[in-house]
C-alpha cells in the first residue's frame, strides 16, 4: 500500500521541512508550543494577522468598525471562506473559536473576556462584540502571533474543552492536515486545500494572500541537529529551521545550502528569579545579581562568538521595535561590580546559604546560561547547588511554591521568544502580579500599573512612554534579570525561493526550483 | 519439552507484571511534568494545574496504576497524553523500522563475527588473531553515535552513496530499504559483532584443545568441516548465550542509532516519550521491550537443546 502514495508524492511538487521540534499533537489552544502554532498556521485561519512590522492586518475579515470609545466592535467576514470539509465559515465557528481560545491566553483572551457585555450574531457573516472597558488592543489581540493564536475552527471542534485535546483537524487554511500519514515524533504531512482563496494583498507574515506552491509540505522530524544539517547537505531535506549554532560557519561553506536569520525578533535570555523566598525576597538581593551580572559572558556562552548574532540589552523589550527602551537600564550597563553585590547581599542579610540553581542540561541554551550563573554565584560569594536536570523536570520543580530547602527552587533559566516581548500583551514573563504571576511571582505595584496603563493607551506615542515607565520599574524591583538579545538562524537548500525572516516558518511564497 | 515452554511462556507473566509495577512506580516518583511541557512555557501555574487535571495527573498512585493494569489486561495500554493516539497504534507504527534494523543488525552480526571468531581461534597467535582481535576492542569501545556519524560523512557526505538518515519500508523495495538500513546496522551492529568475535575466539580455543578434536584430525577430518561442524557446535552454548544476552544491549543500541539516523523507531518512540513523561507511551514500550527480551531467553535456553543433546527440560 505505501508504495504507490510514495511514488505519487515523489512525483508531486513536496516541500521537505525539518522543525525545531517534534510535533506531537496539533491542538494550538490546548499547548503553547510553538512547533504546534506553526503547524497550525498552515491548517487554521485567523481572523487578524500581524505583518513584518506587527501591525495587525486583515485575514479572514472583510470589513470591521469600532465604536469611538473602543467598546463595540462589529467584523464583517470575507465571503467564500471554506473549511477543508467543504462548509462554510460561519459567525457560530467564529464565537465557538473565541470561547474556546480566551480560557487559555492569560495575557489577551482573559482580560477581553472579563471585559466582554457579549458577542451577538449580526448574520452568517457578521458579528459584534460589546464591551463594558475600553480595549484599543482588540486588533492586535486577534491576530498576534504569540501563543495560543485565534484560529478560527468549526464550532463542533472549538466546542472541546479548552484543557482537553481536539482530535479533528479541520481548519480553513491554506492546507489541510493528513491524519492517516502522521507519525509523531517522525513525519507530519500537509495538503495543498485548492478550496483556500488567498487574499489579494501581497503576503506578509501572518498577513495578506497565503498562496502556498506545494502540492505537500512533508515535515520530518529530525532530532539530531547534525543529521538534520547533513541531510541539508545532501538534499535530502530543504529547509531547517532551527540548524545547531556551532553548525551556522560549516553550513554557510556547504555547497547548495543558504544560512541566514531565522527571527530578527530573536530572543531574550532570562535569568528567573524566585521572589518568594530568601534571599531574593529582598529586592537588595535581586539587585546583586543584576549589578554583576555580565550579558557578554552569557551571550558568549549560548551563541558564540559571532557578535552579530547578539547584543547586550540594558531593558526587557525586543530592541529594534517601536517600544524598546533603556530607561532604567544602567544597573546591567558598564564593569560589572562584584563588591557593591557581595555588599547588598550582606545588608539582604544572605549568609551563606544554599543557592538552588535548577539548570536544564539536555536544552544547550539553559545549560549554557546555568553554567555561566553557577561561576557568577560564586563570584559574589554565593553557595550554589547546581542541581543538573532535564527540561521536563524544571518545568515540574519550577512550579512548586515551597521553600528552596524542601523541593522548591531560587533561580532557573530560560528564554523568551522576541515576538512575545514586542509589548506588555503578550508578555507573560514580566507580569508581576504576585501569586498569579509567572514562575517566580514577581510582585511589583508599579510595574503592573504600568502593565494596565498600556492597554489604554491611545495611540504609539503614548505606548512609549508608558512603556519606558514600565522598563524602569521592573528593573528598579528586578522582575528578572535579562542576560541578552540573540539571533538564531535557519539554513536552505539554494533551490528553494521566498525564505523570508519571521518569527515562525512562513510557507506561503515559498518555491523550489 | 512442551510442558517446558508452557511454563516459561507462563512464567512471564508475573515477570512483566513485575516490570509494568516497577516501571510504573519509577515513573510515579520520577521528577517532570507533562503538564508543564504541553502548557508550553507562556502558560500560567494555574493553566499547567487544569492541564494536570484534565489529563487524571492528580489522582492517587493506586488508582491511576489499578485504571492501567485493567486497560492492559484487556489489551489496552491507553493512549498518549501528547498525540491523544491509542498506545497500540503509535508502537504498530513504529514497529516495523526497528524489527527491519534490528534483524539486519543480527544478520550481519552474526555474518561476520562467528567466522571472524573461529578464523582467530585457528590461527592463534599470528596476526590474523591479532587483526581480528584489534577490530573487535576497536569495535567495543567506539560508542555508536561516533561510528553512524563517521559512517554517515563518508558514504553519504564524501562519497553521496547512501542516504544520511530517514528509513524506507521493505514493501517499497528490497534496494531503497536497504540502501536507508545498511549504515545504522552496521553502526549498531560493530558492537555486537565485536562482543560475539571475541566470545566465539575464546571459546573455539578451548573447544580446539579438546581430545576429540585431536581424534577428528588424527582421522582426517577436513579443516572447514573439523571447525564449523564438529568444533563450532560444541561452542555453541556460550555463543548463543551472548547472543541472547546482546540483545538487550541491541535494543538500547537501537535507541541511540535511531536517533543518529532519524529512523522512526520504537527506540526513538521511547526518547522522546520519556523527555516529554507520556507516561502511557513509556509504560506500553517498556513492558513490550521486556516481552521480548523474556521471549529470546526462552528462545537461547531451546536453542540449548538443539546444540546440546544432554540438555534435558
Amino acid at each position: 500500500m505505501a508504495a504507490p502514495r510514495l511514488a505519487r508524492a515523489a512525483g508531486s511538487n513536496v516541500l521537505r521541512f525539518v522543525p525545531q521540534a517534534n510535533l506531537a499533537n496539533l491542538d494550538p489552544i490546548w499547548t503553547t508550543q510553538y512547533v504546534v502554532r506553526n503547524g497550525s498556521l498552515l491548517i487554521w485561519d485567523t481572523l487578524f494577522g500581524v505583518d513584518s512590522t506587527l501591525t495587525p492586518q486583515p485575514q479572514m475579515v472583510e470589513a470591521w468598525e469600532s465604536s469611538p470609545d473602543f467598546k463595540t466592535w462589529t467584523f464583517k467576514l470575507r465571503p467564500g471562506l471554506k473549511f477543508h470539509d467543504g462548509e462554510p465559515v460561519l459567525v457560530k465557528d467564529v464565537i465557538a473559536s473565541i470561547n474556546r481560545w480566551w480560557m487559555r491566553d492569560s495575557p489577551m483572551g482573559i482580560p477581553i473576556k472579563r471585559r466582554t457585555d457579549a458577542i451577538e450574531a449580526v448574520d452568517d457573516r457578521t458579528f459584534r462584540w460589546k464591551l463594558n472597558q475600553p480595549y484599543p488592543k482588540m486588533l492586535f489581540a486577534l491576530g498576534k502571533s504569540s501563543t495560543p493564536c485565534l484560529f478560527i475552527m468549526p464550532e463542533r471542534i472549538a466546542l472541546t474543552d479548552p484543557f482537553k485535546q481536539i482530535s479533528e483537524f479541520t481548519g480553513s487554511g491554506p492546507m489541510r492536515f493528513k491524519k492517516d500519514e502522521w507519525v509523531p515524533g517522525a513525519k507530519a504531512v500537509f495538503e495543498k486545500f485548492d478550496g483556500y482563496v488567498p487574499r489579494a494583498e501581497k503576503a506578509s507574515w501572518l498577513s495578506g494572500g497565503k498562496r502556498i506552491s506545494f502540492d505537500r509540505i512533508e515535515w520530518q522530524i529530525i532530532p539530531d541537529g547534525a543529521t538534520a544539517a547533513a541531510a541539508l547537505q545532501n538534499g535530502e531535506v530543504d529547509w531547517v529551521e532551527t540548524p545547531l549554532t556551532d553548525l551556522y560557519q560549516m553550513l554557510g561553506k556547504a555547497p547548495g545550502v543558504k544560512v541566514d536569520i531565522a527571527d530578527p525578533l530573536g530572543n531574550i535570555g532570562s535569568f528567573r528569579i524566585n521572589h518568594l523566598h530568601a534571599p531574593f525576597n529582598d529586592v537588595r538581593a535581586r539587585r546583586a545579581v543584576q549589578i554583576a551580572l555580565s550579558q557578554e559572558d552569557y551571550m558568549g556562552a549560548v551563541v558564540g562568538d559571532d557578535t552579530s548574532l547578539w547584543k547586550t540589552i540594558p531593558g526587557f523589550f525586543t530592541p529594534s521595535t517601536p517600544l524598546y527602551s533603556e530607561n532604567g537600564g544602567e544597573p546591567l550597563k558598564g564593569k560589572r561590580d562584584y563588591d557593591l553585590a557581595k555588599k547588598l547581599l550582606a545588608e539582604a542579610g544572605y549568609k551563606g546559604e544554599p543557592i538552588i540553581l535548577l539548570v536544564a542540561t539536555d536544552v544547550a541554551i539553559t545549560k549554557a546560561q546555568g553554567d555561566v550563573t553557577a561561576d557568577l554565584l560564586k563570584r559574589i560569594g554565593m553557595n550554589v547547588q547546581y542541581q543538573a536536570l532535564d527540561w521536563g523536570t524544571v518545568g515540574q520543580r519550577r512550579a512548586s511554591k515551597e521553600p528552596p530547602e524542601k523541593g522548591g527552587w531560587h533561580i532557573f533559566h530560560t528564554w523568551h521568544a522576541g515576538a512575545d516581548c514586542v509589548n506588555p500583551a503578550p508578555y507573560t514573563a514580566l507580569n508581576a502580579s504576585g501569586d498569579t504571576a509567572w514562575f517566580g511571582w514577581p510582585k511589583s505595584e508599579a510595574t503592573q500599573a504600568k502593565i494596565e496603563e498600556w492597554f489604554s493607551a491611545p495611540d504609539l506615542a503614548a505606548e512609549k512612554k508608558v512603556v519606558s515607565e514600565l522598563n524602569k520599574a521592573a528593573m528598579d524591583d528586578v522582575v528578572y534579570v535579562p542576560t541578552g538579545f540573540f539571533l538564531f538562524k535557519q539554513a536552505w537548500r539554494t533551490n528553494v525561493s521566498g525564505i523570508v525572516k519571521a518569527p515562525f516558518p512562513v510557507f506561503w511564497d515559498v518555491a523550489k526550483a | 519439552m512442551f510442558s517446558y515452554i508452557i511454563r516459561r511462556v507462563l512464567a512471564t507473566i508475573p515477570v512483566v507484571l513485575m516490570v509494568a509495577l516497577f516501571v510504573f512506580s519509577l515513573l510515579y516518583i520520577a521528577p517532570g511534568d507533562p503538564a508543564a511541557i504541553i502548557a508550553g512555557d507562556q502558560a500560567t501555574p494555574a493553566d499547567v494545574e487544569r492541564i494536570r487535571e484534565s489529563l487524571g495527573l492528580d489522582r492517587p498512585f493506586l488508582i491511576r496504576f489499578g485504571d492501567w493494569f485493567f486497560h492492559v489486561l484487556r489489551g489496552d495500554l491507553g493512549v498518549s497524553i501528547f498525540t491523544n493516539l491509542p498506545v497500540t497504534h503509535m508502537i504498530a507504527q513504529r514497529i516495523e523500522p526497528t524489527l527491519s534494523l534490528m534483524s539486519l543488525t543480527l544478520i550481519l552480526s552474526l555474518s561476520f563475527a562467528i567466522p571472524m571468531g573461529v578464523v582467530a581461534a585457528w590461527k592463534h597467535g599470528t596476526w590474523i588473531d591479532r587483526a581480528v582481535m584489534m577490530t573487535a576492542v576497536l569495535g567495543f569501545s567506539t560508542p555508536v553515535f561516533v561510528i553512524g556519524y563517521v559512517l554517515a560523512y563518508v558514504f553519504a557526505l564524501q562519497l553521496d552513496w547512501l542516504p544520511v538518515q530517514g528509513f524506507t519500508s521493505i514493501s517499497v523495495g528490497l534496494v531503497p530499504f536497504l540502501r536507508n538500513l545498511i549504515l545504522p546496522a552496521v553502526a549498531l551492529g560493530l558492537v555486537y559483532m565485536a562482543l560475539i568475535a571475541r566470545i566465539t575466539r575464546a571459546t573455539m580455543l578451548d573447544v580446539l584443545s579438546q581430545d576429540y578434536v585431536r581424534t577428528a584430525k588424527a582421522k582426517g577430518v577436513g579443516q572447514s568441516g573439523m571447525l564449523f561442524v564438529h568444533a563450532l557446535k560444541n561452542a555453541a552454548v556460550p555463543i548463543v548465550t551472548i547472543v541472547g544476552i546482546g540483545f538487550a544491549a541491541l535494543i538500547g543500541g537501537a535507541v541511540v542509532t535511531e536517533s543518529v539516523f532519524a529512523i522512526p523507531g520504537l527506540g526513538r518512540l521511547t526518547v522522546d516519550a520519556i523527555l516529554r513523561r507520556d507516561y502511557p507511551v513509556i509504560q506500553g514500550v517498556v513492558l513490550l521491550f521486556s516481552f521480548v527480551n523474556v521471549l529470546v531467553n526462552l528462545g537461547v535456553d531451546l536453542l540449548y537443546t538443539l546444540f546440546d543433546p544432554r540438555i534435558r527440560y
